[in-house]
Formats: structure tokens, sequence, C-alpha cells
């Protein structure tokens, strides 16, 4: 029998640096449970059969709770009546078709491979942008310069939030995000403070609609507020407001960690760095590869709408499962020496962008984005080193990244 | 979504196709003009459209699943077409450059 | 592992056959190989041919199949084998050539079925699809605007013509001896969305009626179709899908065991003989072979899948160059495009005694159905819902009981519906075609 304690030591800090011991461990066991009755499944096979398994549902966020605020009619009028609201129309990462479905497609209608294109090409440029302004640094913080500005002005730029509102996003979306770790779900206190996170940012949202509605830009959140005139696909304001801020804090919270993810782990394998100089084009695999071996999400939690029986185990109904993504990532059954970081590996089918209904909607955009950056940082870093390895990390453990990545290094190349 | 014809139109020069040179025998066929050949594997196909994004000029989906693809694309397009089958989640694309493979 | 002096010989040049070669290969033989097809093509994709061909989307030369594996083959292309000589270990070509073998692929794959009326069937403006000549001929047929078009057969190939007779924009009617479209693969029920699917789009279609007689103009060129109730449907281009008869005329006097619906084989992929025993230096694979499946017992299968030839071929591949692979037990699947929707299918329905909506609404355009025979989930069919798909096929895989567990997320009613197979459902024994897709 495993370990049912892997899950809570993944969770704590002190294994955020290198999980992978204990992913190995979990794996031992295709789907197990924990000590909190929470069911992790670790194999690739029994992941990616759970990611298709209609029994299992995405709806788990835990009803909105605001905290009571002494005023009665505030309490229990308003309050009931929001957190209703907030509930019923969450983001579609947490919802189920056929409402997800809806949603999904409206988003995807505006997410066109010409405003993809565009900002591949304008990737390109920021990166170079970014890296001309440091000038003769000797030192850089990958996050704090490139990783985090990176895919928080191609997401503004996108949608079409002006770029002087970005720095409010920085501390809402940190928050939002916390949604996805689950002892934060459990967690009274954070749920309110996601709560009240959530209502600045809608009042935010609402203005920034109104606005495009007046004067209409060519972006995806006016394309998304739009009349349907092009035969797109309409969706109600409140479903409107969460799916702008889920794109927002998916914007600012993914790929700054696969960015940083992939220069960490090419600094840890200089000979693939120095491959990805003398190429670029081999981008596009070490980009993949990445995803399976560091990937910026490390796991994500359902729940079993049925008892599910899988091998010896049945999940019962109503438990949480938790999808180890980065465990399957590693799974022996699937990838010959899964631990070696090997871009040339071929018939990669990574769990990095997840899979089935939920297969993350910014994924040609996240792999576009980190191409520029680590084709750009390999090529310009004159002799670039690690200060700290490991670096420091962000405490999240389903979102995993390091806080900062500081290198020392002897100049930008121009 | 208007209809897109891919690599080579099915109206022009028919006879000068690569290879339904009439019969052929030996240890190589008719040389095949330089080109990609292109196979996706649709029943792996999820319709997660990666490769649309990777070459747009080459993969399109139709209504909700229906992927159309250009079997015969030009030696060109061969960084965006690797970049398809690279991210493709399903690995359902299958690629040959009939420029050196070949034989 | 066979030794490299052996001679390897693969007749079949199409999908199953290329990919039986390239296994061989990778599976480590280094000795002679010759493949043999009898089109001067190279292998090419066929999919296409029914779809982005006819549209114009895509160029009839230009679905050859990529080649994963350096072959190092000596091809003998457009030269049909005509004999097999298995005590001297011979192929026979159509030239008068013979090619010896110590191992031998079939791979040889099937021909459409031809209109009954070989005059009728000689007229201008009749057509069969199969291989590119044939797409390429229907292609330039459409292209020149036909006034009216009609299929004869509302099997998949029959759909997907007709459905991209109506991308053309030119008027089309489909004749069906069956009460629905499809109806010998989905069943009735089934086959009625699809009806709704096309007519919607402006497809006439006529069930349970036969073409009886072509009628030309005098000039021998089709005009019109007579049909046994006596009425006329006027057409100047017919394409007759009517199904697939196996290729295996040319193993006449071989002793193997073949008819028109394939050729037997065993568990492991041999071929047998007419005293059923197996012949272990011949394997056959893709639409030619006909074998026992272990998720349906009872009766042999040959499968016009395309998953199937490469699945199939690949196994061939390894049996042949000796690495003894594990028996052939992939879960049937195949996809079709037509109109805009996807239908796509795990496992097999023929024998299926029940059917239900397991997830999303017909109504909507995209759900999943799911097959039971005898309490047990034999196969699963989605419209534009393919990501559910995946689930089922684990079900079909592990004999999960039917129908399959309510509730979860996107849950259709699970009503169980007859499936409404047409009478007698896939038993002529002659007739594979019905076990799974048609001219795949």
């Amino acid at each position: 029998m495993s370990d049912d304690t892997l899950f809570a030591q993944i969770k704590d800090e002190a294994n955020r640096p290198d999980p992978y011991p204990l992913l190995a461990a979990l794996r031992e066991c295709p789907v197990s449970r924990q000590e909190d009755g929470t069911y992790v499944a670790a194999s690739h096979a029994a992941i990616s059969s759970l990611l298709h398994d209609p029994r299992v549902s995405s709806e788990t966020l835990p009803p909105a709770d605001r905290p009571k605020t002494g005023n009665p009619l505030k309490d229990w009028l308003v309050k009931p009546v929001r957190d209703y609201i907030t509930d019923t129309h969450r983001p579609f990462i947490f919802r189920d078709p056929p409402d997800h479905d809806t949603l999904r497609a409206a988003v995807m209608h505006q997410f066109t491979h010409q405003r993809v294109q565009a900002m591949r090409a304008r990737s390109h440029q920021l990166v170079d942008e970014i890296l001309d302004k440091l000038g003769d640094a000797r030192a850089i913080d990958i996050v704090d310069d490139l990783a985090y500005p990176l895919p928080v002005t191609i997401i503004c730029e996108l949608l079409g939030v002006p770029p002087e509102d970005e720095e409010k996003f920085h501390g809402w979306a940190t928050q939002l995000a916390t949604a996805l770790e689950p002892d934060n779900l459990q967690n009274d206190e954070a749920r309110a403070e996601n709560s009240r996170t959530f209502d600045v940012i809608s009042e935010y949202m609402k203005g920034l609609i109104a606005q495009k509605r007046r004067d209409p830009k060519d972006d995806m959140l006016t394309g998304l507020a739009g009349e349907g005139a092009d035969g797109a696909p309409r969706m109600g304001d409140f479903d409107l407001i969460a799916t702008a801020i889920l794109m927002l804090v998916a914007g600012h919270e993914t790929t700054v960690n696969l960015i940083t993810n992939g220069m960490l782990t090419l600094l840890r394998h200089p000979e693939e760095l120095r491959r990805l100089r003398e190429d670029p084009e081999r981008a596009p695999r070490v980009v993949e590869e990445l995803l399976r071996y560091e990937p910026p999400v490390q796991f994500r939690t359902r729940t079993a709408l049925c008892p599910i029986p899988h091998g010896e185990v049945t999940i019962p109904e109503g438990a949480p499962v938790v999808l180890m993504l980065a465990a399957g990532n590693r799974d022996p059954d699937v990838y010959a020496e899964p631990e070696r970081f090997d871009p040339d590996r071929t018939d990669n089918r990574h769990l990095g962008f997840g899979g089935s209904l939920h297969y993350c909607v910014g994924a040609p955009l996240a792999r576009f984005e980190v191409e520029a950056a680590l084709v750009a940082l390999a090529r310009r870093l004159r002799n670039p080193r690690l200060i700290a390895d490991p670096p420091p990390y962000r405490p999240g453990s389903a979102l995993r990244g390091p806080k900062h990545l500081r290198l020392a290094i002897d100049g930008i190349d121009p | 979504m208007p209809e897109r014809n891919f690599g080579r139109s099915a109206d022009i020069p028919l006879g000068m196709s690569d290879n339904s040179a009439p019969s052929v025998t030996g240890s190589s066929p008719a040389p095949s003009a330089a080109g990609l050949r292109v196979t996706v594997d649709l029943n792996l196909c999820q319709a997660y459209a990666q490769c649309c994004y990777a070459a747009p000029d080459h993969f399109v989906l139709k209504g909700r699943e229906a992927l159309h693809y250009d079997p015969a694309p030009s030696t060109g397009a061969r960084a965006d077409i690797e970049r398809a089958r690279i991210a493709c989640p399903v690995q359902a694309i299958r690629v040959e450059n009939t420029g050196t493979s070949r034989r | 592992m066979i030794g490299s002096e052996a001679r390897v010989v693969v007749v079949g040049a199409s999908l199953a056959g290329l990919r039986g070669a390239e296994s061989l290969r990778r599976s480590g033989f280094a000795g002679p190989l010759t493949i043999v097809g009898a089109e001067p093509h190279r292998p090419y994709d066929r999919p296409p041919l029914s779809k982005a061909v006819l549209t114009g989307a895509v160029a009839p030369d230009a679905t050859g199949l990529p080649n994963l594996v350096a072959l190092d083959a000596d091809w003998r292309l457009g030269a049909p084998a005509i004999g097999l000589d298995r005590t001297r270990r011979i192929v026979t070509l159509g030239g008068g050539e013979t090619i010896a073998y110590d191992r031998l692929l079939i791979a040889t794959g099937a021909s459409a079925r031809a209109w009954p009326n070989s005059a009728e069937g000689r007229l201008a403006g009749v057509h069969t699809l199969r291989g590119r000549d044939d797409a390429q001929a229907l292609r330039r047929d459409l292209a020149a605007g036909p006034t009216q078009v009609l299929v004869i057969g509302g099997g998949f190939i029959g759909c997907e013509v007709a459905a991209a007779c109506r991308d053309l924009g030119l008027p089309v009617t489909l004749v069906e001896t069956g009460p629905a479209l499809l109806a010998s693969v989905l069943g009735a029920h089934l086959g009625a969305v699809v009806q709704t699917l096309h007519e919607t789009r402006g497809v006439t279609i006529r069930c349970n009626a036969k073409v009886e007689a072509l009628e030309d103009d005098g000039t021998g060129r089709v005009r019109r179709a007579r049909l046994a109730d006596g009425s006329a449907v006027p057409a100047d281009l017919v394409v007759v899908a009517l199904g697939a008869l196996r290729n295996t005329g040319w193993l006449a006097g071989s002793g193997l065991a073949f008819d028109e619906g394939g050729l037997d084989c065993d568990a492991q992929g041999y071929v047998l003989d007419e005293d059923e025993q197996p012949d272990t230096r011949i394997a056959a694979a893709g639409d030619v072979a006909r074998f026992p499946h272990p998720l349906y017992p009872g009766h042999r299968i040959a499968l016009e899948h395309w998953g199937h030839a490469v699945a199939q071929g690949e196994h061939a591949g390894r049996l042949l160059a000796g690495c003894e692979p594990a028996r052939y037990a992939d879960v049937p699947a195949f996809w079709s495009s037509q109109g805009g929707i996807t239908i796509k299918s795990v496992g097999l329905t023929k024998g299926a005694d029940g059917v239900v909506i397991a997830r999303g609404d017909p109504k909507e355009g995209r759900f999943l159905a799911v097959y039971g025979q005898a309490g047990r989930c034999i196969a699963a069919v989605s419209f534009d819902c393919a990501r559910w798909l995946p689930a089922y096929a684990e079900r079909i895989a592990a004999g999960a009981p039917f129908p399959p567990d309510a509730g979860g997320v996107d849950a259709g009613p699970l009503t169980v519906f007859a499936p409404g197979f047409p009478e007698p459902h896939g038993s002529r024994p002659g007739d594979a075609a019905r076990t799974g897709k048609d001219e795949r």
C-alpha cells in the first residue's frame, strides 16, 4: 500500500523545488486514496482515462462565500444573490458541458489564428525590447524582467486591456489563481478573500466591457462583448465577466512559470542551451519537452460524480480527484528515460496542457511566447549562470514555478 | 469558412501528377516532386486544433471536429508543418519530407 | 527474427502494405523486400478521395502517404499479382514475372462493387469510387457541373459523396434500399439522424427504394435511373456506392481459404488453408484479412477501416519478422466527416440489440450513442462528441455492462432503443462490408 501522505508532502512548500521523487512514489499506485479522502491519479494511463471520463466533473470550485458585513440588508439579500450569481456563472474552467462548451466556443471564435499569429510576432518584438532595455546589465531576474511582463503584456493586448491598468491586476491575478490550490478551497478565509477580489476585478471588467461596447476595438473583449453580427456565439454579461477574468488570470499565472522553468531547465542542461542557441528551429521541441518535464500546471482537481472503479480502487461519488499531470508526464510506462530532459524524444503525448474538454485554451499562444523568450535568451545572454540553484519558489503547488530566477551574465548581445 | 484549396489545384494539370506514371518497376519508383507528405490519423484526432494555429495555411478545423489538411505541402512549409506535428496533443500527424528520406 | 537471407514480398501497395513493410524494417528485417502494387501509383491515402478531393480542395494526386521508415524496397507498381503458388513459394504478376518469397504479406485490399449490369455500368457519367483514378474521374465530372447527381447506396461513401455534391452546390438524390442512411452500420435509429442532416443540407433522399436500371440518352451517357416502383430519377452523373468486394480472386488455386468477403486468418494473423491450417510463411492485413477478434467471438471479421489497415499492417510486419507479437486485438475504430459533422466509432455495432444516447443530445447535433449486446457494451458512435469516445473505448475493451452507467457530465437520456438494423444484418457470409465502414 502506498503512502497516503504523499499528496500532503507534495503540497508542502518545502518540497517545491523538486517534487519529482514524491511524484514517482505516488505513481507506484495509478490511483491512490490520500489521508484527506482525496484520490490522486498519477499514472499517464489513469490521468488520460479520467480526463476523458464523463463521470468526472470540473465544477469543483466550492460555492462563492462572501464575508458578512454586519449590515442585514447586505448580508441577507445582496450577499446571497451575489453568491448565487457568481456561483452559476463560474468561469468555464470550472464548468461542465453543455455550458462549458458554449462558453469555450465563444472564446475560440475570437481566438483566431490571425490574432495568435499577430501575438507570435509581437512576442518576439517584446522580448527584444525588454532585453534591449536591460542594456549592459550584469544580472537579470528572468521572472521579473521577462517571464512575467511578456505574457501579461500579450494577454492584455489580446484582450484589449489598457496597459496602464495592468499593474492593478498583478495582485488580483495572484489571489484568484489560488483557487487552483486545493487547500485554499477548504479555507473559509481564503475563499472570502477570493470573493472580495473577484468583486473588485468584476467591477473593473464591467466598466471595461461597457467601454468596448461604446468604442469597439479589434480585440477579443470587443469581440466577446459584441452583438454577434459575424455569427459569433454570444454569452450573457455575467459569463462574459467571468470569462474575461479567467483569461486574464490564466495569462498572468501560467506562462510565467513555463518560461522560468524553461530557462532553469536549459541552464541545468547547458548542452541543450547551446543547441537551442545554434539552432532556433529546435525551439518547438524544447517547449514541448518542457511541458512534459516541468509543467507549469502540476495538477488539476476534479470531482467524481459517480463511483469510478479504477483497477483495485473505486473512487467514491463526491470524492475530490486530483489529476497529477506532472507525474503522468514522467511515467516510465510511456516515456523512455522519463527523468531525462530530451527535446528529441518522439511521440511526446505530454499532459502539460491537460486534455479533453478542458485542454488549455491558451496553449498555442503560450507555445509562441515561450519559444520567443527562450530563443532570445539563449541567443542574447552572454554566459548566463544561475545565482541560486534551486531558486526560491512561489508558494503554489498546483501552479508551480520559481519566484525569482536570478542569473549572472557577462552582458546582453544585440 | 470559405473552401480552402490545398496544395496543387485539383483542376489544373492533373497530368503533372508526381507519381501516376504508368507501370513502374525497379528499386526506385518515379522520382517524386520535392515536397512533404502529410497524413493525420483522424481516429486519434480530437480536434484540439493545435495544428491549425501552428500551420494555419495547411490545417483548418471546420465545424466542431472536422479537420481538413493539406496532404502535400511544399518544402517551404516544413518548419510550420513540423511545429504542427510536434504540438499535436495526441501525436496524430505523420510527415515525410520526400526531398530527403524517400527510397 | 528472420535472417537477412530471407526474401519478403508484400502484395498490395496501399496503407496496410506500406505500414506492414515499414513494420518489417522497424522490426529489424534487413533482407530483400519487394512491394507489389496493382495500381501504378505509390501508396496513397484514400479517405480524402470521397471528401476533399471531390470538392476540389485537394488534388487527386496529392494524397500520397508519408513513408515513415526507410524501406529500401524493390517496387513493382502497376503489376497486379495474378497467382500464388505456395508449394514453390512464388507470386506471379500480371506481366508474367514471378517473384519468390520466404515470407509473404497479403494486403490486396478491396474493390468497389460494380453496378450489376455491366453495360449500364459502362455508360458515360456512371462512376464507382475506390482509388485515385476513380476519384480523379469523378472530380472531373463533378467540376463540369452536372445537372443532377444520383448516388446509389446510403453507406459511408454514398453519404460522403452526397455531402460533397452539396458542398459544390449540385442537386443530388441518394437512393438507398434500406430503411435509413447508414442503417447497416448505425441502425435505422441513428441512421435517421444522418438522414435529417443530409436532408437539411438539400440532399433528396429515397430510402426503401431500389434502382433497377440506368438508362442512357442515346449517345452512351446516362440520363436517368429507373426505380423498382416504376418511377424515374433524372441523373447525368451517377455514383454507384454499393460497398466493396475483397481482392482475393488472384488466390484461386493457392489452396487458401478465401471468398469475396476476405481471406481467412488465424488469431495471430497467419493465413489459413482450406483445411483451416495456418501457413506461417504468409500473413494478411487490412481490408482483405478476415480474422477472429477476441472482442467479437463466434465469427471472423474483415474490417475496412483506415486505422485497422495501419494497426494490422504493423502487426503483420512484426509477425513476419519473427517478433511473435501478442494477438491482434485493437478495438476497431473509424471516422467519417460529412456535411460538417464528424462521425466517429469504436467497437463494432454488428449484432447490437440495443442503443442508448449516453452523452449529449441529437437535437443539439452532438451526442454519443452506445450499442449493447446481451448486456455488454460493444460499440460507441459519436457525432461531434469525440472527446468522450476514449472513455467508451475502454468500456468496450473491458466488456462493461450495457446500458452504461447513468449520471455524470453531459448525460443523455439513456433510454434503450432497438438499433433498427435492416434484416438480415450481416448474415451473408461474403458481406463483410457490413461489419464495418464501407469502402475504406
